[in-house]
């Protein structure tokens, strides 16, 4: 074990609909049906949360997830605490609301006061797709954020991570405790064996029902994206290359 | 009373980003529809003219913040530079363009002005004063038409989205200085590494040239490199060659890589799947070309070449060659 002390990692945690799941409008016409759909942690908080666990295992320490959702996220849970988290916190809601900066609030009310050296969490939530949350959070708590990360690496109470940006990726240092969102290129999620599936079951978890403030964003109407119109084979191999580029520059206008 | 708009345009090197000048160009929109100015916040070190840069694009007034310390985005140093332009300017809307910067900074000003963001919208409109935004979720699946209940309501604007246009030449838009005092900071950012000879990032590009599976290894990508140099594109990639190890997850289209609206997306080896599907469904033309012709991006597909890429992609950069020579 190296540096000086062992570390207090935080994960917040998601439970979204699988990508792979279609996704069909609810009859109310602003909400998303997800009633035949598989849940996962999202993809981007896996990331997050494979970082959290390397890093206990190279420091010490322990790692908690919280997480805010309906009563259904048990099972999201588990699975985290299968993949290395040692406990959980289940901030107790009807649904996740539509606004992140009500998620922000309810996180950041959870955390205040509490001890921690590093907050993770995803760079954005593959449902609504705000990337939000993560910066609202660091914000309310007062504590730096360094967004879409690609490494990180944490020793003697500092951080550096990479954060990808367009056309490269830019290096921070950070006292901590700090906040970091994931993105995908952040660490390779491990698999979960039986013995760790049954293991999490004697792992602790409070639930804690919140209360939400009014939203500040709110959906107004869901559709679906208007359909592209038919395409079509400009012919095989080699032969219909000139007719493609042709048709780009007289018909698509595009080159 | 109705506020200002107000824009936080960012910059690369002396320049303005082509999506900041996408928002200055919506903003100038929506300051048209409420009868209002439209401010715009110059942010960056050695930035060229800026004044009559944004002023081509519609700004009446432009508060210019321009320091070394704020050539790379720092989260603290551009909150405090944002803020002191949002006290002096008082606005009730507030554009960005969703790029790394912005999306990073959006929802820490909606921390402290107690407010929310709409993220990376596609559409703005106003209904009896409040901002209404068109906004792509579950990556595209469905759009969502979200409204902003509090004030200043704040839009992160999708790249290649909304068009730039130079709409008043010559407009000399009133310039007003911040001056910037590094504010104490935790976080020190310490360097850009630009990845390899690339300068321009997919969501960026107005062209680009993707490598699925088919393309069979790493190596092969070379021939669509040639393709995007021809076209002053830039290379991307499906999820499935970037799990491979074939190419970097910065190059990944789709759900959980960047989502891209190019006017040119050239699929090369690509079938299709619904996670690449949503994140390239919205470039203005797409091309594929694909030996299989069950694949399903012949059914999203503009056009279709069905054909071997090894041989199809080659000859294209020739014929690309030939009609840019000519043009």
């Amino acid at each position: 074990m190296e540096g000086r002390r062992s570390l207090k990692i935080v994960v917040c945690v998601r439970r979204v609909p699988d990508t792979a799941a279609r996704i069909r409008i609810a009859s109310d016409g602003k909400s998303i049906d997800t009633s035949d759909a598989e849940f996962v942690i999202n993809p981007y908080e896996e990331y997050a949360l494979e970082q959290a666990v390397q890093l206990k295992e190279k420091h010490g320490g322990e790692v908690t997830v919280v997480t805010l959702g309906p009563e259904k996220t048990t099972q999201v849970i588990m699975k985290a605490l299968a993949l290395g988290a040692d406990k959980a916190v289940h901030l107790k809601v009807d649904k996740i609301p539509e606004d992140p900066g009500s998620i922000a609030r309810a996180i950041a009310n959870e955390l205040k006061g509490s001890e921690f050296d590093v907050l993770l969490f995803g760079k954005k939530g593959v449902d609504d797709d705000n990337q939000q949350v993560g910066p609202m959070v660091a914000e309310l708590l007062g504590i730096p954020c360094i967004t879409q990360i690609v490494k990180l690496d944490v020793s003697d109470g500092r951080g550096v991570a990479h954060r990808e940006v367009e056309g490269g990726s830019i290096t921070v240092e950070t006292t901590l405790p700090a906040a970091f969102t994931a993105e995908k290129d952040l660490t390779v999620p491990r698999y979960a064996s039986l013995r760790e599936l049954v293991a999490a079951r004697k792992k602790p978890i409070i639930v804690k029902d919140v209360q939400l403030r009014a939203l500040s964003l709110e959906i107004i109407s869901v559709q679906n994206p208007p359909p592209r119109p038919p395409g079509k084979i400009v012919g095989k191999g080699v032969d219909a290359v000139p007719t493609l580029v042709k048709l780009l520059h007289e018909e698509a206008k595009v080159i | 009373m109705t506020g200002e708009v107000l824009v936080l345009a960012e910059s690369s090197g002396p320049a303005f980003r082509k999506a900041a000048l996408e928002a200055v160009t919506e903003g100038r929109r929506l300051a048209d529809l409420l009868r209002v100015s439209e401010i715009v916040l110059a942010i960056g070190n050695g930035l060229k003219d800026p004044a009559s840069e944004l002023g081509k694009y519609g700004a009446d007034k432009v508060i210019l913040a321009d320091d070394p310390l704020l050539a790379i985005f720092h989260p603290d140093y551009y909150r405090q530079i944002a803020l002191e332009a949002i006290k002096r300017v008082n606005p009730s809307i507030i554009l960005a363009a969703a790029t790394s910067t912005g999306k990073d900074l959006a929802p820490r000003l909606a921390i402290h002005l107690d407010t929310a963001v709409a993220s990376e919208c596609t559409h703005l409109e106003m209904e009896n004063g409040k901002l209404i935004a068109t906004r792509p979720a579950y990556a595209g699946k469905v759009l969502l038409r979200v409204k902003v209940n509090s004030s200043p309501s704040i839009a992160t604007l999708r790249p290649n989205v909304f068009t730039a246009r130079e709409a008043v030449p010559g407009k000399k838009p009133t310039v007003e200085q911040i001056a910037f005092n590094r504010p104490d900071s935790r976080m020190i950012v310490k360097e850009f590494v630009t990845q390899g000879a690339k300068k321009l990032d997919l969501t960026e590009a107005s062209v680009i040239v993707s490598g699925g599976r088919g393309m069979g290894g790493p190596q092969n990508y070379k021939i669509l490199e040639e393709l995007a140099e021809v076209m002053g594109g830039v290379v991307g990639a499906s999820r499935a060659s970037v799990d491979a190890g074939w190419r970097p997850h910065s190059d990944q289209v789709g759900q959980t890589g960047r989502t891209v609206s190019p006017m040119l997306y050239i699929a090369a080896g690509i079938s299709g799947a619904i996670q690449h599907r949503v994140g390239m469904i919205n470039s203005k033309v797409i091309v594929a070309i694909n030996k299989d012709p069950e694949a399903l991006i012949f059914g999203f597909a503009d056009y279709g070449i069905v054909g071997d890429v090894f041989e199809v992609v080659p000859a294209l950069t020739r014929e690309m060659k030939a009609f840019y020579g000519k043009t």
